[in-house]
């Protein structure tokens, strides 16, 4: 077990490495100049600029003094916003993004299971058909234009009721996070439904079932402690890709909603070619993804007797 | 297949009870996690739901931005955001008024003569830690501005001071830079040359003051929040959440506070999307907002006021003069002219009230000797004959020694209206003459490294104004400037352009800028599109925003809160 | 007892046709699964769709011949349904206004249309520093929210105004506001309702082709405006065509990218299943590193490292970063299936009875891995069509004028509540072909499914 975690945490580290590399080596090879300024600058100026963000030495120096900062953790200053540290910026927005997709990921959990179980409980019959249209419509339909159309609805529900019931955007209590975290899990949700569905519907028809029913159990001891139970395993082997799609997926949401994420300011920032705002975030959420993954397989290996970590 | 066991009479109804039990704790799961959530968000959020547009017991405003100031150092400076924000919480040895006249800042008088200026300072000018306003805080400040460490955008305000320039190069030393302080309250200023506008140019936010003391004590982090960061002006801030919100309160020490007639400001949401905002608007979340083409049957709809402004910022088509590029063709440059329609595109493509079809050089906002600039001078006439076109466009391939006109490379950036542009003209001159326009749609950093690498034939710029003087856009075409990219060059211009610097007459100097605006028409320097504007709504109950080309905009310094809507 | 064999008994028995033939035809894997999809009508009507789609693309703009890059600036984001009915009116002149005569109050010069409107109106007692003129579609109510600002005439003794913004054929309310010398509104505003007619130049007439050569058309006679199935955009562009030129760019890149990144991913897994040992594990960390890469922001950064020169589309660098960044899930796959199959019995005897490598790669693994692969494919398209639409969304995808559906969508949501026939054409494209993808999927897992053979 111990060594199990040490050697996964080992490769972990190598990754994100490898991560900060790629990214290193993406972004110096990005044409254009992230000092160049509206105003056009004096030489003298310039190089007074770039031998501030350390552009004036070589490539493969710069490699290093970037690799030894990351190792301490330190993503050095912002091109744009000219005295914050890039780890402030990830300190303060990190927060909000990460909130914003745990609610997505919980709604889209939830709301899978239930869902999907609900369906495959009244399979063919009413129920079943319209939440299966909605599924569709979750699966086929863009979020940006999820996200614009809801936004549009809660102005013409305020505009409506007279009050506001749900704010229209912004952050700062659980109210500004109901509609963007929705938004945010709804193509996962709907992922979810059709997979606990169909995987209840396999298991409806599995030996284990056949025998508890003709040991006379009780239908809702079938149905809690067999099928839904069961049922609900490779929904949770999906959860880990699904918590990456939907952390790193945040930049419409957080655009639309106004809402102070990171994803919002990495956007930006490559508008802007804000270098170590760019190195920054991109090796961040690459580190936060591998450890999370992680996370889940060693949390997984706990749980699941069947799966033996080695 | 064999059936369902759900499809069992009672196994449904019973399993649904189950499922709905689990429903049951799965929300009141979701509601605990909510409320920690909630005070989770509460750290780091703006709380931007909790107020109305405009709150008439806190005597406060909220409003959105549409980004985040990227720093507050008005040495530094060089974005609009933070100049708003700047212009509300500073003050300058002069100041604006609400119609945009010069007033007295922190200084109470002054005298400008030819080669220096003298500004006396007031009293009771405070910082909002108590302390007075001193002339030692300009010195400071503008010898940081010129300071070549420092590597300021705007470095080049500082070149019409004696040695300015000598100083921003690093040839001479700070000191040698031509301001001082004789006392406390006594600015002496020497210039480098005669300059008509100096009065309009210390109103400008690298002229504002800091603190020497302050600065160090931030230890390199001046500015990057809240409270590391003193102020002057009219308001201080209070709070800054980054991306998020920022509180401007009323600063108690202003010297002038009792004229001060909000008590806050607050800046409740920040997002570039102006759908959002003008929602945030509809919702009576802001006070105010910014309206797109597409938000103005909405804003009808609603009843709400909706107005007008010119921003005093110039769009305009460059030509690359360089001898390798077709461009430097002048029968080219003619066809191209005489079929661009700026009205067409004002009228038939932006289709935003506010925006004026560009006529000139110089935007019409620019003052002249006594009314404005182009009420006294007009602007050359437009033509517009496809006829002509053509005929310039064969003397054109002549001039060129060519049989078709090459496909020209237009520089863009990747602004969606910059894009919308530049499609309806690679459609204009496709269509009229026959010329094949490819786009080069750039992020802007990329776009402005192909600028100054005069990697384009065509680019389409912009130009706001930095100083209230026609010399602002004036001197953007004379030979020696840097933001000349297309590298043109007339010894006429340039002599126009030192005259409009140097002399003290202004009807000799309007006199040159009329010319020089002749000369870029019938050069066909550059082809303006457009004036740009701005349509905005405003709450009822605000009265007294201001909206300026130079300065603070939009302006809340003047704002103030009617009790009911008229 | 004596048995007599008799020599005819010793004859081979006569090959009876009947016992050669097999009662059912024989199926191969694919014939199969071909049956089982075509029993499958939700499969079978997304096949359909997906074949529509295609021949939408490929032959659709030889039925429908309209430049998808013409503007006609006539028709600015009409909806399908608009009247497309137009006065002829003579070319447009310059106008330096005229005064009002007394007692006629505010009202339109010439007659209205959608080149110009003229207004004159007499001059107004208060008005020291001039007017400002308002235009709204609706009318004014007590907010005194007189619409759009037009413009102002900063002289109190101009009385005059043209307008030529964005004009429709529909009624206005015209309003004119007295100012003071600071621009401030005053008291006595006037409004008039004026009606404005559809209108077209001649020359422009002929520019798109309504009027033929040598025509007899006047200024006056009524004409037809071209015809836009679909409506027409923001530049009055045609919206069929650019749809069926969008989907090119569209149905490309989510065709092609994952066609040539489940290539890639079957090359690198068939190879590092089949080598095993060693370089399996070396070929599969580095598959693991790509895999670590945040998607969306390396897809992002990617295209601006490649960049996009002047005249190009976008579409290359969007390739080639979804091609860099998205094999290794395929490469996993298969890499599993082929260890999986290399496992199998059939192999075993395979390889006794003297199979070499090449036919047993050829023969048994990528044939029985091909049903994954295709079931991934179709999968692929739809996340290829959604990333596309996405970074057009966030400005960083196709380049101008190249349309794409995701860049249609962009421009349409903008004016999602006044002409919401821009965002539904392009939005509604997008999910019949990401939901056709999604069931053509799902029935081909279905019908490939080697447990579900054996089930019937």
């Amino acid at each position: 077990m111990w060594r199990y975690t040490a050697k996964r945490l080992f490769q972990g580290i190598v990754t994100v490495w490898f991560i900060a590399t790629a990214t290193f080596i993406a972004m110096h090879l990005v044409p254009g100049d992230p000092l160049a300024s509206d105003k056009a600058v004096s030489p003298e100026i310039r190089a007074n600029l770039e031998a501030k963000y350390g552009l004036d030495k070589s490539g493969i120096e710069q490699y290093f003094i970037y690799l030894g900062n990351l190792a301490q953790g330190d993503f050095g200053i912002s091109f744009v916003q000219k005295n914050r540290l890039v780890n402030d910026i990830i300190r303060e927005h990190f927060p909000v993004s990460a909130t914003l997709g745990l609610l997505a990921v919980v709604f889209a959990g939830l709301g899978g299971v239930l869902w999907g179980a609900l369906t495959a409980l009244y399979r063919n019959r009413l129920p079943d058909v319209i939440i299966m249209f909605l599924v569709i419509l979750g699966i086929s339909v863009p979020s940006f234009v999820v996200a614009a159309i809801s936004q549009l609805g809660l102005v013409n529900l305020n505009t409506l009721l007279g009050v506001t019931l749900l704010p229209v955007g912004g952050w700062g209590s659980v109210a500004h996070m109901l509609v963007p975290s929705l938004v945010l899990g709804l193509s996962t949700m709907a992922y979810l439904t059709r997979l606990m569905r169909s995987s209840m519907l396999e298991i409806v028809n599995s030996d284990f079932v056949r025998t508890a029913k003709a040991k006379g159990l009780p239908p809702t001891r079938i149905f809690t402690k067999h099928q839904l139970r069961n049922a609900v395993l490779p929904v949770i082997t999906v959860l880990g890709p699904a918590i990456a799609a939907i952390t790193t997926g945040g930049f419409v949401v957080e655009l639309v909603f106004a809402i102070p994420g990171l994803g919002r300011y990495f956007v930006q920032a490559v508008q802007q070619l804000d270098y170590t705002v760019i190195m920054g975030t991109t090796v961040f959420y690459g580190a936060f993804l591998v450890f999370m993954v992680i996370a889940v397989d060693i949390i997984y290996g706990l749980v699941d007797p069947r799966v033996r970590l080695n | 297949m064999p059936e369902v066991a759900t499809d069992e009479p009672g196994f449904a109804k019973s399993a649904g009870k189950q499922l709905l039990t689990f429903a049951a704790i799965a929300v009141l799961g979701l509601g605990a996690l909510m409320f920690v959530l909630d005070a989770l968000a509460s750290l780091v959020g703006s709380d931007s739901g909790s107020s109305s547009a405009i709150e008439p017991e806190l005597n406060m405003v909220t409003i959105a931005f549409e980004d985040e100031p990227p720093q507050l150092d008005s040495t530094q400076r060089a974005d609009q955001i933070s100049g708003r924000v700047l212009g509300h919480v500073m003050e300058g040895l002069l100041a604006y008024d609400e119609h945009s006249q010069l007033i007295p800042g922190v200084a109470e008088r002054w005298e400008i003569d030819a080669l220096d200026a003298t500004f006396w300072l007031r009293k009771d000018a405070r910082w909002s830690d108590g302390e007075p306003v001193t002339a030692h805080d300009f010195v400071f400040a503008w010898r940081k501005a010129a300071d070549p460490a420092e590597a300021s955008e705007y470095a080049f305000m500082m070149h019409y001071l004696k040695n300015g320039e000598a100083v921003s190069n690093g040839d001479m030393p700070l000191d040698a830079l031509g301001v001082q302080a004789l006392d406390d309250h006594t600015l002496k200023v020497e210039l480098a040359r005669p300059t008509a506008f100096f009065d309009k140019l210390v109103a400008f936010q690298t002229f504002y003051p800091i603190r020497e003391d302050f600065f160090r004590s931030t230890n390199g982090r001046y500015s990057a929040d809240a409270h590391e960061l003193l102020y002057n002006g009219r308001f201080k801030i209070t709070s800054w959440v980054h991306g998020a919100s920022m509180m401007m309160v009323k600063n108690e020490h202003y010297w002038n506070r009792d004229a001060v007639k909000l008590d806050a400001i607050k800046v409740g949401y920040i997002t570039q999307d102006t759908h959002a905002r003008f929602n945030f608007f509809k919702d009576g979340k802001i006070a105010y907002t910014g309206l797109g083409a597409e938000q103005l049957s909405s804003a009808m709809e609603n009843n709400f006021h909706i107005r007008r402004f010119q921003d005093g910022s110039l769009f305009y088509l460059e030509f690359n003069h360089q001898p390798h590029r077709v461009t430097r063709s002048w029968h080219l440059r003619r066809a191209m002219q005489l079929v661009t329609d700026s009205g067409e595109l004002v009228n038939r493509v932006i289709k935003l009230p506010g925006y004026l079809a560009g006529k000139s050089l110089f935007p019409v906002y620019l003052p002249g000797v006594k009314e404005t600039f182009r009420r006294e001078y007009g602007e050359p006439l437009q033509e517009l004959d496809r006829v002509r076109a053509l005929e310039h466009l064969e003397l054109a391939k002549k001039e060129l020694g060519v049989k078709e006109i090459p496909t020209i490379t237009m520089l863009i950036g990747d602004t969606p209206i910059s894009k919308t542009q530049a499609e309806y003209f690679q459609a204009v001159y496709k269509e009229t003459l026959g010329l094949d326009v490819k786009i080069d749609a750039q992020i802007f950093k990329q776009r402005l490294e192909k600028m100054t690498n005069k990697d384009f034939d065509i680019v389409m710029a912009g130009w706001g104004p930095d100083y209230n003087d026609p010399l602002t856009f004036g001197d953007l075409f004379a030979s020696w400037n840097r933001n000349n990219h297309g590298d043109w060059k007339n010894d006429e211009y340039d002599a126009l352009v030192d005259i409009a610097q140097n002399s003290m007459d202004q009807t000799e100097r309007m006199e040159a800028f009329a010319r020089m605006q002749q000369i870029l028409y019938d050069e066909v320097v550059l082809l303006p599109h457009y004036e740009r504007g701005q349509s905005y709504v405003t709450h009822p109950q605000l009265k007294g925003l201001v909206r300026r080309v130079v300065g603070a905009d939009p302006d809340l310094r003047y704002a103030r809160i009617e009790a009911d809507a008229s | 007892m004596a048995e007599s064999y008799r020599a005819e008994d010793f004859e081979p028995l006569h090959v009876d046709q009947a016992t050669q033939t097999l009662s059912r035809p024989s199926l191969s894997y694919w014939q199969d699964a071909w049956v089982r999809l075509k029993a499958n009508r939700r499969a079978l009507f997304s096949l359909y769709i997906v074949l529509a789609l295609l021949a939408f693309t490929l032959f659709g703009p030889m039925l429908w011949t309209v430049d998808p890059a013409s503007q006609d600036l006539d028709q600015v984001s009409q909806p399908p349904w608009a009247d497309r009915s137009a006065t002829l009116v003579a070319p447009y002149e310059p106008w330096q206004g005229e005064p009002a005569e007394p007692g006629s109050g505010l009202h339109a010069a010439q007659t209205p249309n959608t080149q110009a409107v003229r207004l004159v109106w007499e001059p107004m007692g208060n008005a020291e520093g001039g007017y400002r003129i308002y235009r709204n579609v609706f009318a004014i109510g007590p907010e005194k929210a007189y619409g759009l600002p037009l413009g102002e005439q900063f002289d109190a003794a101009l009385t005059y105004f043209e307008d030529r913004l964005d004009l429709k054929s529909a009624s206005y309310y015209y309003t004119v506001v007295p100012l003071n010398r600071y621009g401030d509104e005053l008291e006595g505003a006037v409004t008039r309702e004026i009606a404005v007619r559809n209108a077209i130049t001649i020359s422009h007439a002929e520019k798109r082709g309504l009027l033929t050569e040598g025509h007899t058309a006047q200024v006056g006679d009524s004409i037809t405006l071209a015809a836009h199935p679909l409506g027409t955009d923001y530049l009055g562009r045609d919206m069929l065509a650019r749809l069926m030129y969008g989907a090119r760019v569209s149905l490309f890149i989510g065709i092609v990218a994952p066609f040539l990144y489940v290539i890639l991913g079957v090359a690198w897994g068939a190879t590092a299943g089949f080598l095993g040992g060693r370089m399996d594990g070396l070929m599969m960390r580095f598959a693991d590193f790509v895999v670590a890469l945040p998607f969306l922001l390396f897809m992002i950064l990617f295209k601006i490292m490649f960049g996009i020169g002047p005249g190009e589309s976008g579409i290359m660098p969007m390739l080639i970063a979804m091609v860099i960044l998205s094999w290794p899930a395929t490469s996993r796959l298969v890499r599993g299936q082929i260890l999986q199959i290399r496992e199998e019995g059939y192999i075993g005897a395979s390889r006794l009875l003297g199979a070499k490598t090449n036919y047993l790669v050829l023969r048994h693994m990528i044939p029985n891995t091909m049903g994954v692969i295709l079931v991934t494919l179709t999968f692929a398209v739809p996340s290829a069509i959604f990333t596309e639409a996405f970074l057009s969304f966030i400005g960083m995808g196709v380049a101008p004028p190249t349309p794409s559906w995701g860049s249609m969508c962009n421009e349409g949501i903008k004016t999602m509540l006044t002409t919401p026939h821009e965002l539904i054409f392009p939005a509604v494209f997008i999910s019949i072909t990401v939901l056709a993808f999604n069931l053509l999927g799902d029935g081909l897992r279905d019908a490939l499914d080697a447990r579900m053979r054996s089930r019937e």
